[in-house]
């Protein structure tokens, strides 16, 4: 058992398969990963059925109870989703060998493909009046992915009176105060710990 | 080469992948925090530019932005400073902090915690929205393609790209010449 092993275990009570025997190299882990970071449009919630659909269903490296498990981890802790996924299926399978190997798989398409973009293409194009049209539709659009997640996460999370009135609060506060980002999320990790425990007793 | 801003570079990073709970729509107001008002790395123009960009290619938005914002700092060493900063995070914690780390996870205080920051990432991402909107709705044309996709998307629950390939063309017809 590697060093790695009580991450797996305490999080898998049903899962019988000793991540050792599973036989995934470095290079298989590497390649799939590169595979699902380069054909991965879009932020994190998009590509986390496509890790399912290659670990779980194809390869068969993780089951689909301890991927659930991993999809938990993945969204308690700070950092990007599919990263965060990725390091941890390949922690299963190879160790903090693995982890990386998984996250340079992951980063390394999205790296190449933007510093190509930046480097090359954008400095050419951008002048262009066709470019520049693009662009003045994409702006728009873009404003309304972030107002519709903004949404589609209120649906999704803010069930009960106690969410709502943090929701509101937090809001109100930071237009007043401008407040810094992570000082809204410590308020709201605060006001979660205080509320959210004293509703339950 | 500067050290110092490759420094300020990797921590301006670190801390976005430090603190970005919820997925990419809730780091852009940290990444706005950082890039925009604290070191004016980009114009907000082009801020909202490089959101798109992150969108329409492959990649957490995150990592996209990092190595963008890198390059336009420092070129190629600013890009790897940059993006290996924002990724750090994930991978100190999720290699080193083993136990520890499901332990926390496990006490019935992180759900808590968790149900707390749920309200305050909805938050960052509504002021990402009106940040972004600031810059992006110029006229009644962009603000007509905003409201139309915004619709859209939250009624018909549209994969991103399509709705920012939809944008693209839009821009292209109405764009005034």
């Amino acid at each position: 058992m590697g060093e790695g092993d009580y991450l797996d275990n305490s999080i898998t009570e049903n899962e019988n398969r000793s991540p050792d025997n599973i036989g995934a190299s470095l290079l298989e882990i590497l390649f799939t990963f590169l595979k699902i970071g380069t054909f991965t449009f879009g932020g994190g919630y998009a590509i986390l059925p496509i890790i399912q659909r290659e670990i779980v269903y194809r390869l068969e490296w993780v089951d689909e109870g301890a991927f659930m498990d991993i999809l938990i981890i993945t969204q308690s802790l700070p950092g990007p989703l599919a990263l965060n996924c990725s390091i941890i299926v390949g922690r299963r399978l190879r160790g903090t060998l693995g982890g990386l190997t998984a996250a340079l798989g992951i980063v390394l398409p999205s790296f190449l493909i933007i510093l190509l973009l930046a480097a090359f293409l954008l400095p050419v194009v951008w002048n262009n009046e066709f470019v520049q049209a693009i662009f003045y539709g994409l702006r728009p659009a873009v404003v309304a992915l972030v107002a519709a997640a903004a949404c589609d996460l209120g649906r999704k999370f803010v069930k009960d009176r106690l969410s709502l009135s943090i929701l509101v609060l937090l809001l109100a506060v930071s237009l007043v105060f401008h407040l810094q980002p992570v000082l809204i999320l410590a308020l709201g990790a605060l006001l979660g710990l205080f509320f959210f425990r004293k509703s339950k007793q | 080469m500067n050290f110092l801003l490759l420094l300020n570079l990797f921590w301006s990073f670190f801390k976005v992948g430090l603190f970005s709970f919820g997925g990419g729509y809730a780091m852009i107001s940290l990444l706005e925090s950082e890039i925009i008002a604290l070191h004016g790395w980009l114009t907000p123009s082009e801020f909202i530019d490089i959101i798109a960009i992150a969108e329409t290619t492959p990649g957490p938005i995150a990592i996209n932005s990092a190595t963008y914002v890198g390059f336009r700092i420092a070129g190629i060493v600013g890009s790897t400073v940059a993006t290996i900063g924002v990724i750090s995070p994930s991978l100190i914690i999720l290699l080193t902090l083993g136990t520890f780390l499901m332990n926390i996870i496990k006490d019935p205080r992180m759900e808590s915690i968790i149900r707390g920051l749920r309200p305050a990432v909805i938050v960052l991402i509504l002021l990402a929205a009106v940040s972004l909107g600031k810059t992006g709705l110029v006229d009644w044309v962009t603000f007509a393609i905003a409201a139309s996709l915004f619709i859209i998307s939250t009624l018909f629950k549209a994969n991103p790209f399509y709705l920012i390939a939809a944008g693209a063309v839009l821009g292209l017809i109405f764009y005034p010449y």
